[in-house]
């Protein structure tokens, strides 16, 4: 069998003030997978993120990347892993802080160390993934907040990653900008992690699904059995939208 | 059902009302001129250098001081800067101004009488020298503002090699104004639909819990950008651009600002000579 593109391993974490917020996640994402991670709120599921590519130290157990261990004191390899892992924050103004759009995709890929020519490239690509390639030298409070999320994913593909994290992808889209950005995910070959609690997305969009609750993984398998299982859903704080059956 | 929106369209005059939209270029004026054009650290230093010039000028050298404004007005008008513009951003000044116009009123030794007033001469010259000194400096400022977006401003501080931190700092606050003014202005129209009206002593308090409200929001919001910051990679460098290659006459046009000031500045002295 091949490397996962993620494993993780009986992860455990508190926050400094005492609260646990991860008992012990065990999780394996096998290149190419797209995979939901479900969950309430407060299930824990940003700080799983946040151990993905080391900006929370790893406590107790491990986390490997394409094999790669996760250790966010070894400074050299964590450089590695965060062009490894791509992570799509919820809110694209925290995640565009440049002053134009272009400039924004380039930060990625410039700290990887790539110059010029090559990082003109890189830029231009990752545009045209996304739809954007208009909006290039546009300052990013012009556009829209669907716009804004697209070029937010963007910033992440230009490192080229071999994992995408999104974070609530379809929150506070409206219908339209929803599909455009699930057509863009759908249309990427890469292994993709999606956080959310929007089930109809992640039933159109992956074929795997995890629920994570109360901090470890209470379910793990094809999108359409758990989200037909009402019982699960349920114990879990998760419900389908009104009339929407599998 | 289709209704004509062409029917009930509202014309808008002019978009005074900003929306909290482009705080951060509120200044800048769209033109095509060559100062426009010209590279911001030029215009920067090209400003910085006539205003020098300007304060070196001994206040009693009033002659120059007519020369200098009409150079000014020169410039604003090849910039296609509206003078009405430039005199209603000039009114800045006057609360630092505002001393200096008293100056005259309060003082000791040789009085002069203007009009229907007796005043102190030696106030006169130093109060008539700030503020004639001080609007120059500032209509000086308002021409680099109007033709310079803050983006290039900042872009022209980075390549005059002043320290990182300080132009990556403004360059956050220029990013980040427009979010935070949007929040404060949701926060505003929040506080409104409940019936708040701002009047009197009695709505510091509220006032004062949301700027709090604010600070806290934005506080948080640096920590978010700086973990995605790090999640791309972050190790303490912004890229730069490349550097640019800019020929003697581009300098020398920017320069030409300055050195027609110069020039006036050392008729000035010969004529006094005479």
């Amino acid at each position: 069998m091949n490397t996962p593109s993620l494993e993780i391993k009986e992860l455990a974490f508190a926050y400094p003030d005492g609260n646990q917020a991860l008992f012990g996640v065990n999780l394996s994402v096998q290149r190419g997978e797209r995979v939901a991670l479900l969950g309430p709120n407060g299930a824990g599921k940003t700080t799983l993120v946040m151990h993905m590519n080391g900006i929370h130290p790893t406590a107790h157990g491990s986390v490997h990347v394409a094999g790669q261990l996760v250790d966010a004191k070894d400074k050299e390899s964590i450089k590695d892993i965060r062009s490894k892992v791509g992570i799509v924050f919820q809110d694209p103004d925290d995640q565009l802080f440049m002053p134009t759009v272009g400039e924004d995709i380039a930060f990625g890929p410039y700290n990887m160390g790539k110059r010029g020519a090559e990082l003109d490239a890189i830029v231009d690509e990752a545009l045209h993934l996304v739809g954007m390639s208009e909006f290039k030298d546009r300052p990013p409070h012009h556009l829209s907040f669907g716009q804004r999320r697209r070029v937010a994913v963007a910033t992440v593909l230009a490192m080229k990653p071999e994992i995408l994290v999104l974070d609530e992808p379809s929150s506070n889209l409206d219908p339209a900008s929803r599909r455009e950005l699930a057509d863009i995910l759908r249309s990427l070959d890469i292994t993709m992690v999606m956080v959310t609690h929007d089930l109809p997305y992640a039933f159109e969009l992956c074929e795997r699904s995890v629920i994570l609750s109360g901090g470890v993984i209470v379910a793990d398998g094809k999108t359409p059995e758990i989200l037909k299982n009402d019982e699960l859903l349920k114990a879990n704080r998760l419900e389908l939208p009104v009339g929407f059956s599998i | 059902m289709r209704v004509s929106q062409e029917r009930l369209k509202i014309r808008i005059q002019e978009n005074k009302h900003h929306h909290g939209h482009d705080v951060g270029e509120r200044l800048y004026l769209h033109r095509h001129t060559f100062i426009h054009a010209l590279p911001s650290h030029l215009k920067i230093v090209a400003a910085l250098c006539f205003i020098l010039i300007v304060v070196s000028t001994p206040v009693t050298q009033w002659g120059a001081f007519v020369a200098y404004f009409l150079w000014l007005f020169t410039v604003v008008k090849a910039a296609q800067i509206p003078f009405l513009t430039l005199f209603k951003r000039a009114l800045i000044e006057i609360p630092f101004i505002f001393f200096a116009v008293l100056m005259p009123f309060f003082g000791t030794g040789e009085k002069v009488q203007v009009g229907p007033f007796e005043l102190y001469r030696e106030g006169l010259i130093a109060g008539s020298g700030i503020v004639v000194k001080g609007t120059l400096g500032v209509m000086t400022a308002i021409i680099l503002s109007t033709s310079t977006t803050a983006r290039e401003i900042l872009r022209g501080l980075e390549r005059m090699r002043l320290p990182v931190l300080m132009v990556q700092i403004a360059s956050f606050m220029l990013r980040y104004v427009n979010v935070v003014n949007d929040e404060m202005e949701r926060m505003k129209v929040a506080r409104e639909s409940r019936g708040f009206n701002a009047t009197g002593m009695k709505s510091w308090k509220v006032l004062a819990t949301a700027a709090g409200a604010l600070f806290i929001r934005s506080y948080e919001r640096g920590e978010r950008v700086h973990l995605s910051m790090l999640s791309r990679g972050y190790q303490g460098v912004l890229p730069q651009e490349q550097k640019l290659k800019i020929s003697g006459s581009i300098w020398l046009t920017a320069m030409i600002y300055p050195l027609v000031a110069v020039i006036i500045f050392i008729a000035q002295l010969l004529i006094g000579r005479m």
